[in-house]
């Protein structure tokens, strides 16, 4: 059950109302709950350059298993070890087998060969680069998740957007005002007896990066401490670590009617310069837990999924060939998941512009057919509902859609 | 053009950018001693005495010790389980060298005399990342920090980048021990299977992270040519006595050219060519006077004060002390428009709040354990650009969060580990004048009047004028 607007003030505000502070964040907090269920977008970041071409494996490219005598995962057809077939041509890493019975109710859509159209190596540049929304130009002030919260007004809620984890993505940063949070339940003053001068302190604060700040944080607080006992315990079991528990924190979200809209979580380790591994190894444990994570958060939401899309990007692939250690470079164009009911699934999407040498984007990386911001416009548009996309990707014209949604 | 700074607001502004933060203590050092004698104090760290510190850091016993005897003590887990050790203790984990690590960290920015000193070991720290918890890096972080960065930290930045180039925290956090010529006759031996030609780790991070930046002008083909000079670059044991070595017969022997330079010295001079050209690169010293004037000026660095530290940069042939003399003497740093401008960095914020209500501490876990949550466990920086240095990183509401809830357990005496001295209302009076000198905001003033006496500390030190520096 909801709380009404009025059980909200009387839960929350008595504090406040004693101080005569002007209630407008209280309102709004109290307002959110008419918001009720709104579409979700939910980005995964996998930071460090994810090996793609082991993620998803072109087994009929005859040069994939030439270019990586020791790291090759062995075709759908090979007695062990082997990569789970998904259409012939393309199969999926055995590390991620929780996502093939979503893959197969077509709920699970695939693009390959997709990210970021500029040539930077740099971890930080080209993850930069994806977090802006403008490869190439690095003055861009906001990222791309904000520039979507700012650009629609869809009421108030504090709740609109959430990273989890301590740190503010760049993806997130902005004007829009956004929350991160890392635990719900530790989402709290300790000492509640310093609260209300606190509140007020920040609130008439002249430092206007603070008074946002602050403004944001104690309406998020006060509007969980009213939600979080009527939010179901979730039965899913996710993956030990950071990830897994932040997928977690975000479902509960989902299903407490806050207002979300954009959530964001981040998997790291995937910069396999060394012993990457095939089938089993690095890449297949971190693998591991982001296809139990999101396998998870799937059954968790259960038909609340029908309001969610999750995108997964990773800021750039890695050499097609092996380098001297059994592992990759870094590279360029990668594979993206787009997971959710509403999605055209059960495809690999994307033009596959081959291995051989001289096709290979500067003579040694994956090249690519599909820039993320088609992928990415698309979600914007088909899912979240926004007419067109491009005041969020400035610069960028999308082209024909590509179908996932 | 605003007013200029006060004389007070002047202490304050210093200590806030030269160190970790005013106490009553040290703002009488600097009045005793006026601005430039504190600051040419604080540049030769050598000649002041700093013993009461050191011995605690000192009770941490695996500060002293080399990678060989940490492997041996703190083994990993499948070790330990061999030979039967208790797994049981925690305390022989790997993990407890970290925590000494942080420990020591946290100490000495607090406590240490040489405010300026481990402020620039905390910068290079992140301008030289090694993230402690990758593979043996667990056993080698301890000489990296005590033996690599230490030493040259107001050094030379040719000494400080060819140590950490040789450095195995380093050779093994960015893989450059296992990258050889494909053609080298010990790579082609069956033995060698995870060493069969270049990895590019390092000599990519070399240059974009290190020392040109990734606008300094090299290209992919320079990554493969600085690869190439750095293989055989190596170490020996790196899960016990490691050290650096040489190996030629890893070595490309054949003519390189980088950025335009051919590189012909052959054998282990390849590389030192490269850290020589990489050192004195125009864009190198203006990278690092970037940086700096970042980390001691404002978030956007006045352009014309970083072409004035690059020049000293170059000018000194990388002495650190002559760019930061340049950096602190100048008039933008003392300009009303960066006074406050700072954001701090968890470990900014914690240690000037230990340093501003002179707590007796004790590092203990949970005071590593708020610094983590405020974003920054120290160490565990996995991605090789360190901590961000820029305000915006360092804001997030779960950030504040913590923040405030740091702030009102120290300010309660409930935070284990750290005592303050005094809570008594005239001393927080005092206090916020080392804050912001009659820079308080109005909010910040009404709610430390209007409030009860024992929650004054606490408001203090959340407010956000202690959010800056």
């Amino acid at each position: 059950m909801k709380p009404t607007r009025r059980e909200f003030l009387k839960s929350t505000g008595l504090g406040f109302l004693a101080l005569g502070l002007p209630p407008a964040f209280l309102v709004r907090a109290a307002g959110a709950e008419q918001a009720a269920r709104r579409k979700v977008l939910v980005v995964v970041f996998q930071r460090g350059g994810m090996d793609g071409l082991n993620v998803v494996i072109p087994f009929k490219d005859r040069a994939y298993y030439a270019l990586r005598p020791s790291i090759a995962v062995a075709e759908p057809a090979s007695a062990e070890d082997r990569a789970i077939d998904l259409d012939g041509f393309y199969a999926l890493h055995p590390a991620l087998a929780p996502l093939k019975s979503i893959y197969d109710k077509g709920q699970l859509a695939i693009v390959h060969a997709a990210g970021s159209p500029d040539n930077t190596r740099s971890h930080f540049d080209a993850q930069d680069y994806m977090e802006i929304g403008t490869p190439g130009k690095k003055s861009t002030p906001d990222g791309w998740l904000n520039r979507y919260l700012k650009n629609e007004s869809n009421g108030d809620s504090p709740f609109r957007g959430v990273a989890v984890g301590p740190q503010t993505p760049r993806m997130m940063v902005g004007t829009a005002a956004t929350l991160t949070i890392t635990s719900i339940e530790e989402f709290r003053l300790r000492n509640t007896f310093v609260a209300p001068a606190l509140q007020k302190l920040y609130a008439e604060s002249a430092d206007p990066l603070f008074r946002r700040g602050g403004d944001n944080l104690f309406a998020a607080m006060a509007r969980l401490r009213t939600v979080e006992s009527q939010i179901p315990q979730s039965a899913a079991a996710y993956p030990a670590g950071r990830f897994g528990a932040g997928l977690k924190q975000i479902a509960r979200l989902v299903k407490a009617d806050v207002g979300l809209e954009i959530a964001f979580n981040e998997i790291q380790g995937w910069d396999t310069h060394v012993a990457e591994g095939g089938a089993t190894g690095q890449l297949a444990n971190r693998l591991k837990e982001l296809g139990e994570g999101l396998a998870a958060f799937y059954q968790d939401l259960g038909d609340r999924m029908e309001d969610v899309v999750l995108l997964t990007m990773s800021e750039f692939g890695r050499t097609a060939q092996e380098n001297g250690n059994r592992g990759t470079d870094h590279g360029h164009a990668n594979v993206m998941f787009v997971l959710g009911p509403r999605v055209r699934g059960g495809k690999v999407y994307g033009r596959w512009p081959g291995l051989a040498p001289e096709v290979l984007y500067e003579g040694r990386d994956l090249d690519l057919t599909t820039d993320f911001r088609s992928v990415c416009s698309e979600i914007l548009t088909r899912h979240m509902g926004r007419q067109d996309a491009t005041k969020i990707f400035p610069g960028f014209r999308p082209g024909k859609n590509i179908g996932i949604i | 053009m605003s007013a200029s700074l006060s004389d007070e607001q002047k202490i304050i502004h210093l200590l806030n950018r030269i160190s970790f933060g005013p106490s009553p203590k040290e703002v009488q050092r600097v009045k005793r001693l006026g601005v430039r004698g504190y600051l040419n104090e604080q540049l030769a760290p050598e000649t002041m005495p700093d013993s009461a510190v050191e011995e605690k850091v000192a009770r941490l016993k695996t500060m002293r010790m080399n990678s060989r005897e940490l492997f041996e003590l703190y083994p990993p887990p499948k070790i330990a389980r061999e030979a039967g050790m208790a797994m049981a203790n925690p305390m022989n984990a790997p993990r407890f060298i970290i925590l000494e690590l942080q420990q020591a960290r946290l100490l000495r920015a607090v406590d240490s005399e040489r405010q300026l000193y481990e402020l620039m070991v905390d910068f290079w720290s992140n301008h030289f990342n090694v993230f402690a918890a990758k593979g043996a890096d667990r056993w080698l972080m301890t000489s990296y920090d005590r033996d690599t960065i230490r030493p040259h930290a107001l050094g030379k930045f040719r000494d400080l980048l060819l140590a950490t180039a040789q450095s195995p925290a380093m050779l093994f956090y960015l893989d450059n021990w296992l990258s050889v010529s494909p053609n080298a006759p010990a790579a082609r031996m069956a033995a060698n299977v995870r060493r069969r030609g270049i990895n590019e780790n390092y000599a990519r991070e070399v240059m974009e992270l290190h020392t040109l930046g990734v606008d300094g002008g090299y290209g992919q083909q320079d990554v493969r040519e600085v690869a190439r000079c750095f293989t055989g670059w190596t170490l020996r044991r790196p899960r016990g006595d490691a050290e650096f070595f040489f190996n030629s017969r890893l070595h490309d022997q054949g003519p390189k050219t980088v950025l335009g330079t051919r590189i012909t010295a052959g054998g282990m001079e390849d590389g030192i060519q490269v850290i020589d050209l990489l050192a004195r690169h125009p864009a190198t010293a203006k990278f690092i006077a970037t940086k700096l004037v970042r980390r001691f000026v404002a978030d956007n660095p006045p352009p014309a004060l970083v072409d004035r530290a690059a020049d000293a940069f170059r000018r000194s042939d990388g002495d650190i002390r002559v760019v930061l003399q340049t950096i602190v003497e100048a008039p933008e740093f003392f300009s009303r428009e960066v006074y406050h401008a700072k954001i701090k960095k968890p470990i900014e914020y914690v240690a000037s709040a230990l340093r501003l209500t002179e707590a007796e501490i004790k590092v203990t876990p949970q005071l590593l354990r708020y610094l983590a949550r405020m974003g920054e466990p120290l160490f565990l920086s996995q991605p090789p650009t360190g901590y961000p240095d820029v305000g915006s990183s360092w804001i997030s509401s779960d950030m504040l969060l913590t923040r405030m809830n740091f702030a009102t357990d120290l300010a309660a005496n409930r935070l284990d580990g750290a005592r303050v001295q005094s809570r008594d209302p005239d001393n927080v009076q005092a206090l916020a004048r080392l804050v912001a000198p009659d820079s308080l905001s109005q909010a910040t003033q009404s709610a430390l009047a209007e409030s009860a006496a024992s929650e004054k500390l606490a408001l203090l030190l959340a407010a956000p004028e202690f959010q800056r520096r």
